[in-house]
């Protein structure tokens, strides 16, 4: 049973959001006619919206209060199916071999347009990847990630324009240009703190997109470089129909590349040393771990990543200007990492398919995609700042009690 | 010569509203220690309720003297309540979190803003009318320096030193220096933390407020994306002085507004905003605690 006081709370909350919207949302003023058009349907929306929203938001506030005090971690249901794999290697099996066998089958089944649809998705999941070895597990917020997407992006093109040099030996130049850049970048702001590493970041994407719309005669300005040479199979031209299959397939192998890659590193000694650091900074260099040279490594393996991303982009799109690099795709980036679970593999794929996918097939949504990344960034931090598949670390046990979760 | 001092006054312009922006990361900062990334948001809403307001009430036959002051006030109670509820929503139920959670989130409810006003308003530019009114006296210079620049000048030097009586000498300023050394201790003294906060961040939006107003004024022309881009540069200029340190931020805002000033002036227009990065950067490696910033060491 709904209570009074709940009541008469929700109803403060929606008049306060009414009250809050007003003049952005319902006043719209037309400059040209000299109309104002008062919009007073987004009001109720608002009134209504806020209303009802508010009761959610107490009511997860509230459970996760408890949820502290009891500290009894609630376990979702996608946890425990991921708890479930992992301790049955048969099973596990199966759903890989199921996996596998969609993956192959999809672009034979379905058409052009769905393909480059979920060549984007694997494109992100690459990037998200990426951008979880910086974020998820050495904790350093990268800001500027894009930057790093976009010297892979421009690395291949230029490279192709100049020299003809074909997608295969662009792909590892990318990745080294990117890795070399993650340094660059990495070096001088290393030895901040969390929070500066973040505006510095975002800084240094900017500044690459600006000199990258200015240089002219390096980049070409806004108007972009097109006619971008698609990948070849041992010299085998492909029509569009099978390069974009085949491009597919190429991002399906770095794909698994990238997870086995990350996959190890994880538990390796450098990936420890990442949680580690990301843990407590101070205790870690008190273990002997160097902090420089540790945060270098995952910026630089990060970058890598994006580099490689890069250069499948300018391969897929064929044409590529600096629009594709706004803070809006480290943005997306970001959000596909917060959604899926920081530190988490599956997390990140499956962030990437529901971020990429939504708002490609629900066209309703795609205008509001941008609003929707923010508010998710929000409420995931609030409510599960662990994300949908939270990150599970190999724990070892001492004693019985610790029993971890 | 004319030039040089055409810029400087130009910069000097700049900077103060960079230094009205900063003081509002820098007041949170030194607080919550938390990058409040949604402060430009804050301050392109200001502009943009401003802007509204100012239309509706031209429409319907106001006097200018009277549009100018009514948009002004509605323009900093909105981006007050803005701030405030941003606060509420995003970062207060995130005060024990791991930094990177309000980081996070602080980020989210940057782009949730900008889409907001880009979804309910609209994406081009718009016409911002000039709110300052041309002086007759400032005739033989406003080749140089123009009534605009005066008044942006004049009001920063106001409502920074508002800020500072405020900050020094009144009950909620004292707490609020409190809560910034020492929050545990300041909670036992009965000072409300929670409160302070609210307050602290209300005072920075309404400083943005302010500042959004100038600028647009100004500038003649705002759309959702102005927040983004001087957030960052306020940013900038907090950094620069030492981010928490409230005179520091000033003087960041004023170097950086001169930097970009006559970087622009002798150098090149087309990199305006690398200037401003590329000094953000080479601030935090050779001092990353900022001019008028202590260096704290960490204990364990």
């Amino acid at each position: 049973m709904i209570k009074f006081e709940e009541i008469k709370k929700s109803l403060f909350v929606s008049l306060w959001f009414m009250f809050l919207t007003f003049p952005i949302m319902v006043i719209h003023v037309n400059p040209i006619d000299k109309i104002v058009n008062w919009r007073w349907d987004n009001l109720l929306f608002v009134g209504c919206g806020s209303f009802i929203l508010s009761f959610f938001w107490r009511y997860f506030i509230n459970r996760k209060k408890s949820g502290l005090r009891q500290s009894s971690p609630v376990i979702s249901p996608l946890s425990n199916i991921m708890a479930r794999l992992r301790n049955d290697p048969k099973l596990f099996r199966t759903l890989i071999a199921v996996l596998a066998f969609i993956a192959v089958a999809f672009p034979f089944t379905f058409s052009t347009y769905q393909v480059t649809i979920m060549t984007t998705v694997l494109l992100y999941i690459m990037l998200g990847l990426g951008l979880n070895i910086v974020v998820g597990l050495a904790g350093l917020l990268d800001l500027g990630y894009v930057a790093f997407y976009a010297v892979g992006a421009y690395s291949y093109a230029l490279l192709n324009y100049h020299f003809g040099l074909s997608f295969w030996i662009a792909l590892p130049v990318g990745a080294i240009l990117g890795a070399f850049f993650g340094i660059l970048l990495g070096f001088p702001v290393l030895r901040l703190r969390g929070d500066y590493l973040a505006i510095v970041t975002l800084g240094f994407g900017e500044i690459i997109r600006l000199i990258l719309e200015n240089w002219n005669d390096f980049s070409f300005g806004p108007s972009g470089i097109s006619n971008i040479s698609r990948p070849s199979l041992f010299g085998i031209e492909f029509s569009l129909k099978s390069s974009s299959i085949f491009l597919y397939f190429i991002i399906i192998i770095l794909v698994l590349l990238t997870i086995f890659v990350v996959n190890r590193l994880q538990h390796s000694r450098i990936g420890r040393a990442w949680v580690a650091l990301r843990e407590d900074e101070i205790a870690c260099q008190a273990m002997g771990i160097d902090k420089v040279k540790t945060k270098l490594a995952a910026f630089a393996l990060g970058a890598t990543w994006a580099g490689m991303a890069g250069v499948i982009f300018a391969a897929k799109t064929t044409f590529i200007n600096p629009a594709s690099f706004t803070f809006h795709e480290s943005a997306l980036i970001l959000s596909i990492v917060v959604l899926g679970g920081m530190g988490s593999i599956p997390g990140v794929i499956l962030g990437a398919l529901i971020l990429i996918l939504m708002p490609e097939y629900l066209r309703a949504f795609s205008d509001y995609r941008m609003l929707l990344f923010g508010a998710i960034m929000v409420l995931m931090m609030v409510f599960r700042p662990q994300g949908i598949i939270s990150d599970v670390r190999r724990t070892y046990e001492l004693d019985n009690k610790g029993a971890s979760g | 010569m004319e030039y040089f001092v055409q810029l400087f006054l130009g910069g000097l312009t700049r900077g103060s509203i960079y230094a009205l922006i900063a003081l509002g990361y820098t007041m949170v900062y030194g607080i919550v220690e938390l990058i409040n990334f949604a402060h430009g948001e804050i301050y392109m809403i200001g502009a943009f309720t401003a802007l509204i307001i100012a239309s509706v009430l031209g429409l319907y036959g106001f006097s200018e003297i009277s549009i100018i002051i009514l948009a002004s006030i509605i323009a900093i109670i909105y981006s007050s309540a803005y701030g405030y509820t941003v606060e509420k929503i995003a970062y207060k139920p995130l005060r024990h979190a791991p930094r990177l959670s309000p980081l996070i989130s602080a980020i989210g409810m940057s782009i949730f803003l900008q889409n907001y006003v880009l979804l309910a308003q609209t994406s081009d530019f718009l016409p911002f009318p000039s709110l300052i009114p041309e002086f007759e006296f400032m005739n033989p210079y406003s080749h140089i320096f123009s009534s605009a620049e005066l008044v942006i000048f004049c009001t920063t030097a106001v409502a920074m030193t508002l800020l500072t009586i405020i900050i020094k000498f009144t009950k909620v300023g004292i707490a609020m220096r409190a809560t910034a050394q020492d929050r545990t201790m300041a909670m036992l003294s009965g000072v409300n933390v929670n409160k302070i906060i609210s307050t602290t961040f209300v005072i920075g939006s309404s400083l943005a407020a302010v500042g959004g107003l100038l600028i647009a004024s100004h500038i003649g022309q705002i759309n959702f994306y102005i927040g983004f881009i001087v957030g960052i540069k306020a940013f900038t200029a907090a950094v620069l002085g030492g981010i928490g340190s409230i005179p520091g931020a000033v003087l960041g805002g004023f170097i950086l507004g001169w930097t970009e000033s006559f970087a622009t002036g002798y150098i090149s227009s087309d990199y305006e905003d690398v200037f401003a990065f590329a000094l953000l950067v080479l601030i935090l490696i050779f001092r990353p605690a900022g001019i008028m910033g202590k260096s704290r060491v960490q204990k364990v």
